[in-house]
């Protein structure tokens, strides 16, 4: 008797959760009508988003391919191999066939054009801060390099992570950056360090510990961690490691990957100054003047060596 | 000079010599980080001629590219199988693929000795052959070794 009153409840109340996390869960787009006005492109400022974006890192094909972004290459993380899909402006395999808003959405909501959940192996967690009219050069520079045919093999996650859906309770707790504001008591170079740093660069991505559910600690941002792409321990680059870094050391850096003790950097950092090296100098200064004010910080103790 | 102080040179030499390779052979993990911090000590050198905070000296120019060559020639011997594990950063793949890490080695050598005339003839030769060398640098320790 009592069974029978409750069970209907217990099905609705399962169904409402249900529904509850499909409506929470659902992904996201911009509207259209933010991009109805036509956008005159800078395209060098569109370059300048590509290379600090390191979009050659994952989607083109071997290190010193710098314009055909087919995809495809093996991206290997604790939550199983990912294979970045071809961006180039191919129309059929690629994003020719894309909106402004299509981008957009990807770059800032993780959305696919067909309204799937990309995964923050793509990291939107930091695109997101970009100003629209940077993400429209970009898109624009993408569409003047050459297109790639052919599509790259679906990614290799093992349950729970293959449910795309789950991405969207992801997106939940960690998808929320707000879009770059500049500070205004802080110097313009600071600022558009703190930009391209904090917002196309990426550079907390790695240089971050992450939770147990893939999140930034946020607590602990810039203060390294364990290599999310596999062996090793990515730096801390807050003062507390940096310390003895000046800016110029810094700009040099981000110029030749030479360390001021004159070690080569390499690990996935090899890949970042190859993207870095394309910069202005006046782009790389900014990087450094605001990586030099980074408090110091410490990250995650590092386990002891065998 | 005396038969004796050339025996005794001659000795000192190659008692040298066989420390020097009983060392490596006993910790090799600890003499190829010494060669990898020599090779950094020269090229700071050289960078800081080609940026023009150091006059261009042709002396100092021979030194690196010495050093250089040195651990090209010792470099491939120095991983041995029992030097996977311990304070090191060397990367699995050294052992698994060994022949692509000493194609690396060759391609090092090679840039070095291609280059060292080029280096060798003046503060514009210099730039164009530390670029050309210094790409070993970040290719072998991108493909190679641990980020930290």
């Amino acid at each position: 008797m009592m069974l029978r009153k409750i069970f209907p409840l217990a099905i609705a109340a399962g169904a409402l959760a249900v529904a509850a996390f499909w409506f929470l869960t659902e992904p996201k787009v911009e509207p259209a009508a933010e991009f109805a006005s036509p956008h005159t492109a800078d395209l060098v400022n569109g370059k300048t988003m590509f290379d600090i974006g390191g979009c050659v890192s994952c989607h083109a094909k071997g290190k010193e391919e710098r314009t055909h972004l087919g995809g495809g290459e093996p991206l290997t993380s604790p939550f199983g191999t990912f294979y970045p899909p071809n961006i180039s402006p191919d129309a059929k395999d690629g994003v020719g066939g894309w909106s402004e808003a299509q981008f957009v959405s990807a770059m800032r909501d993780g959305t696919s054009p067909s309204g799937e959940h990309l995964y923050p192996a793509f990291p939107y967690t930091s695109y997101r801060r970009m100003t629209t009219a940077d993400l429209r050069d970009l898109f624009a520079y993408l569409k003047t390099l050459p297109p790639v045919q052919g599509r790259a093999p679906p990614h290799d996650l093992p349950f729970p992570f293959n449910i795309r859906r789950l991405v969207g309770g992801w997106k939940l707790l960690f998808l929320n950056a707000p879009r770059f504001t500049p500070d205004p008591a802080k110097s313009a170079a600071w600022n558009r360090g703190s930009y391209l740093v904090n917002g196309p660069g990426h550079c907390a991505e790695c240089h971050t510990a992450r939770n147990f559910l893939g999140g930034l600690v946020n607590d602990e941002r810039f203060a390294g961690g364990p290599n999310p792409e596999g062996q090793g321990w990515v730096p801390n680059i807050t003062q507390k490691r940096l310390g003895s870094w000046s800016e110029g050391d810094i700009a040099d850096f981000l110029k030749s990957g030479m360390t001021p003790e004159f070690d080569s950097v390499g690990g996935g950092m090899a890949a970042v100054i190859r993207n870095t090296a394309q910069l202005s100098d006046a782009d790389r200064r900014a990087m450094a003047v605001y990586i030099k004010s980074l408090p110091p910080i410490d990250g995650p103790a590092r386990p002891p060596k065998k | 000079m005396k038969l004796s102080t050339w025996f005794a040179a001659g000795l000192f030499t190659a008692v040298a010599l066989v420390s020097t390779a009983v060392i490596a052979q006993q910790d090799p993990i600890a003499a190829r980080k010494d060669l990898m911090k020599a090779n950094g000590r020269h090229a700071g050198v050289i960078v800081k001629m080609v940026k023009g905070e150091e006059p261009f000296d042709a002396a100092k120019v021979k030194a690196a590219f010495d050093q250089w060559d040195d651990t090209a020639a010792k470099f491939g011997a120095l991983f041995p199988d029992n030097s996977k594990d311990g304070d090191t950063r060397a990367l699995p793949v050294i052992w698994s693929d060994r022949a692509k890490f000493d194609a690396a080695i060759a391609k090092f050598k090679k840039d070095v000795d291609d280059n060292r005339a080029k280096a060798m003839s003046g503060a514009d030769g210099l730039k164009v052959a530390l670029a050309a060398v210094g790409k070993n640098c970040s290719d072998c320790h991108e493909a190679f070794r641990k980020p930290q």
